[in-house]
């Protein structure tokens, strides 16, 4: 099995795809922060507002740069590692694209240039709108993506012809059953990997004494954001196992590690699932626990891997990372409850909370890669739920050319994360001081030093 | 519309390529330039294209995009096999990407490093690109004609971009990187007109295919004015550039749209020579098309959207008219 170029043209798509995704989930969120930070200044007039949208603005174009130049690769690898995929479902994965393109990408990728360097060119209110269209761009790209893989996990509106999709209504392919709960999971998770950096970025500068004015202003508005939206995700996740115990049974068996279906099934905290004997090893269990979670009964029934033999994902990795999304979930509501209530009651924070989330500034990275893996491994040994196989639609390029490819793409993509990981350092350390202001627009107030 | 919406799909690619080819084709024109520069004129180099960059390479996207919509099988055929064009050609693209952004914000010890980075990337993505239009053109085949063939064009295509590259920044530059530009247009005009020139022999030699199409008599009269518009523009860009007056006047836009027009001769003359195959000799528009059905849905999305996009972006562009100035956030 040396090289074999199925599992190097799958390894490769995932790594192409998870550097992708790193950009996105921060750009989604931080667009519509930055135009929250634009909306105070205008209103209060407040300067604070106005350094806290020059400094995040930098950090937005430079995310906005990785996530287009990976998205560019992602456009061409379905051609590339799945031609399978486009001829037998290309009628449903085609306009979903296209429209991606069409209503998405043009929009974001033209008005940003108004939004980045047109703010002495432009009006204020041309200015505001610019960057509320890209905004708006971000979301409507995740919009039809997210639509596009939804009906891969749980297809409707469609019939086969000679094994080719053909669509029925596109009302049923684009609002499938799963979309609803993927959008908006996608959503809040991007406002969560914003909050957390924004905030954690904050504190980091805090700790480092190179904090301004602005500095706290933002951490509150992170902490507040993700103190919002934490409950709430935790509230969408558990809609969405349910939606998908009904559509993907064998996502859910595997994710929780049931091996044999029954009544009363206890909730595996942790273990360690082992294929070879299709059991779990090490196992601490809640009695019920699964029962109560997925059917919200004590004495529902789960259906077991073993319904599913030969055709259910790999259980470790779809258990393992189910658990790392949970888990960040739950240390996100512990974090910003606890750092909103410092922040909010004494108008400060000590150390401890500032450590607490500097630490977490990447933390939504963690989990939207690991819930990620969750939904994309999960899916298992299916390319569209029930309908087409992965290795059905594999091209045939040699084990070595994909080796090779693979080797220079996640050598080129260490080397970018690691470049942006330090430029945002680079940006963090300058002291707020170090701003150049212009001349206010609104106030008329000389520019300052 | 069985027959009908393949080709209008088929002209939308061309079109969205073409566009593509022209926008990108400046931008990675200026990254091949930039060593030749010094600092601060790198900084308004980058300065020229900074607003633009983006939404340039969306063309591509849309090209590979309605490759997809609307002809699926060849999609997979084309990408598969142009795999390793295509791949470093991505990397090309990222590199450059990224480096735009980078150069100014990874800290100043960085600077040069990236400079180069954006060098390497737009060098390597339009090679890349051009090895892929003779890939292309010969059908996807291997044979050693054709592989000289793509070596050809991967050379000719960075030639039509370095003065695309010069054309552009003749229109947003100003002072000592004016006179820069004018002479790296001088100097570039040369192997750009040879790669042509040889290109347009080489083609019929190549593909018999296409020598069949063109050399038939109705045929070769009805399309001779599409080599002899390309000649003129040519020989009107040697004239042009021997003129300062002219250059540093107020006709500064002329190189860039005496390059666009022999683009878009040249765009013409390769979809005669293609259509009605989206995969030379292998496969027709209509035996790779998609469902009517979802061409059709998609179709009035094509329709709405891409005026709108053509508007906004001439609205973008009027915004950024006029002599480019530092890049700044504020
Ligand atoms: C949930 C969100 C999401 C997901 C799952 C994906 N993308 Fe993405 N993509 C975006 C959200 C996004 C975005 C927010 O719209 C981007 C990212 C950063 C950015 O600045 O725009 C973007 C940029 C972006 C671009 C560049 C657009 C431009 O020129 O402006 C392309 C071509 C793609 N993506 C293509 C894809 C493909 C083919 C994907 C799936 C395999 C994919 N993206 C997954
Ligand atoms: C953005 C976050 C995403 C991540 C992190 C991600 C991750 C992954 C991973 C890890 C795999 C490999 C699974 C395996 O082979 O074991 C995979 C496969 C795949 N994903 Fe995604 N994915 C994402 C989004 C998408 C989207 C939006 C689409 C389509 C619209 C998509 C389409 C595919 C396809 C076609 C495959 C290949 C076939 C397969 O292995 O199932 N993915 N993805
Ligand atoms: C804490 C409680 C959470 C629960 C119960 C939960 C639940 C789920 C479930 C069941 C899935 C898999 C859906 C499927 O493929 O069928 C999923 C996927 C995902 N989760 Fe979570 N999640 C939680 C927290 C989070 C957090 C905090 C983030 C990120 C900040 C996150 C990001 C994602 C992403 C990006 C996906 C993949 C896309 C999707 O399928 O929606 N989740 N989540």
């Amino acid at each position: 099995m040396d090289l074999d170029p199925f599992v190097l043209a799958r390894i490769q798509f995932a790594a192409n795809i998870s550097f992708h995704i790193l950009f996105p989930a921060i750009s989604i969120g931080l667009g519509w922060i930055l135009i929250y930070f634009r909306l105070r200044y205008t209103w209060s007039g407040d300067r604070a507002w106005e350094y806290a949208y020059q400094f995040w603005v930098k950090i937005f174009a430079l995310t906005f740069a990785m996530g287009v130049v990976s998205g560019i690769t992602m456009s061409f690898q379905f051609g590339t590692n799945w031609p399978g995929f486009m001829e037998k479902a290309g009628n449903v994965a085609g306009p979903l694209l296209g429209y991606e393109v069409l209503s998405a990408f043009f929009l974001e990728a033209s008005f940003l240039g108004i939004m980045l360097f047109g703010r002495n060119r432009v009006s204020n209110r041309v200015h505001l709108l610019s960057s509320f269209l890209v905004a708006i761009g971000t979301t409507l790209s995740a919009f039809w993506i997210l639509s596009l893989n939804s009906w891969m996990q749980t297809p409707t509106g469609y019939y086969l012809e000679n094994g080719v999709v053909m669509v029925d209504s596109w009302m049923e392919v684009i609002f499938n059953p799963s979309f609803p709960y993927r959008f908006f999971h996608m959503l809040i998770a991007s406002m969560l990997t914003s909050a957390f950096l924004i905030a954690g970025v904050s504190a980091w500068r805090a700790l480092h004494d190179v904090d301004g004015p602005a500095t706290w202003r933002v951490m509150r508005t992170g902490v507040l954001l993700a103190a919002v939206m934490a409950p709430l995700q935790i509230f969408v996740g558990d809609l969405h196992g349910i939606n998908t115990l009904e559509h993907q049974p064998a996502k859910i068996a595997a994710m929780e590690a049931v091996w044999e279906t029954g009544r009363e099934v206890p909730f595996t905290v942790v273990a360690l699932p082992d294929e070879e004997t299709r059991s779990n090893r090490w196992a601490l269990e809640i009695p019920y626990g699964a029962s109560l979670i997925l059917t919200h009964s004590l004495d529902g029934e789960v259906k077991g891997l073993d319904d599913f033999e030969g055709k259910h994902p790999p259980v470790a990795v779809v258990f393992w990372a189910f658990r790392i999304m949970v888990g960040v979930g739950v240390l996100m509501v512990l974090v910003s409850w606890w750092a909103g209530w410092q922040l909010f009651k004494n108008r400060s924070a000590g150390r401890p909370v500032l450590m607490a989330l500097a630490g977490m500034t990447f933390s939504g990275w963690v989990a939207v890669l690991a819930g990620w893996y969750v939904t994309e491994i999960g899916r298992q040994p299916w390319i569209v739920d029930g309908v087409l196989m992965v290795k059905d639609v594999v091209a045939d390029h040699s084990g070595a050319t994909m080796a090779g490819t693979l080797f220079g793409y996640v050598l080129l993509y260490l080397f970018l994360l690691a470049s942006y990981i330090g430029a945002l350092r680079q940006l963090a350390k300058k002291p707020a001081a170090s701003l150049q202001m212009r001349p206010d627009p609104i106030l008329n107030t000389p520019a300052e030093a | 519309m069985e027959y009908w919406l393949p080709v209008f799909y088929m002209a939308a690619m061309g079109l969205a390529l073409l566009i593509y080819v022209v926008l990108d084709g400046y931008d990675l024109g200026i990254g091949m330039l930039l060593p030749l520069a010094d600092e601060p004129e790198k900084d308004l180099m980058v300065a020229s294209i900074g607003p633009f960059w983006d939404a340039n390479e969306t063309w591509i996207v849309l090209g590979v995009g309605i490759l997809l919509i609307a002809f699926p099988l060849a999609h997979g055929i084309i990408l598969t096999h142009l795999y390793l064009p295509v791949t470093i050609m991505l990397m090309g693209l990222i590199l450059r990407g990224v480096a735009f952004d980078l150069r100014v914000k990874a800290g100043d010890h960085r600077r040069a490093l990236w400079n180069r980075a954006f060098f390497i990337g737009s060098t390597v993505a339009a090679c890349a690109q051009g090895w892929m239009v003779g890939s292309y053109i010969t059908g996807l085949q291997y044979s050693p004609l054709s592989l000289l063939f793509s070596l050809l064009t991967a050379l000719t295509l960075p030639a039509l971009y370095l003065v695309l590259g010069c054309g552009w920044l003749l229109i947003k530059a100003e002072g000592s990187l004016l006179a820069r530009a004018i002479g790296w247009a001088r100097t570039a005009i040369w192997p750009m007109g040879l790669g042509l020139l040889v290109v347009s022999i080489a083609t019929p030699i190549v593909s018999q295919t296409i020598a069949d199409k063109w050399f038939s008599l109705p045929n070769f009269l009805l399309l001779a004015p599409i080599p002899l518009i390309c000649a003129l523009c040519y020989l009107g860009l040697l004239y042009l550039l021997r003129q300062d007056r002219v250059l540093q006047g107020g006709r500064n836009w002329m190189l860039f749209a005496g390059t666009v027009m022999i683009c878009l001769m040249a765009g013409l003359g390769l979809a005669y020579s293609l259509f009605p195959d989206i995969v030379m000799n292998r496969l027709t528009i209509w035996e790779a098309s998609a469902s009517v059905k979802s061409l059709q849905f998609t179709l009035v999305g094509v329709v709405i959207t891409l005026p709108t996009i053509l508007i906004y972006t001439l609205f973008v562009y009027r915004v950024f008219r006029g002599k480019a100035t530092a890049l700044s956030y504020e």
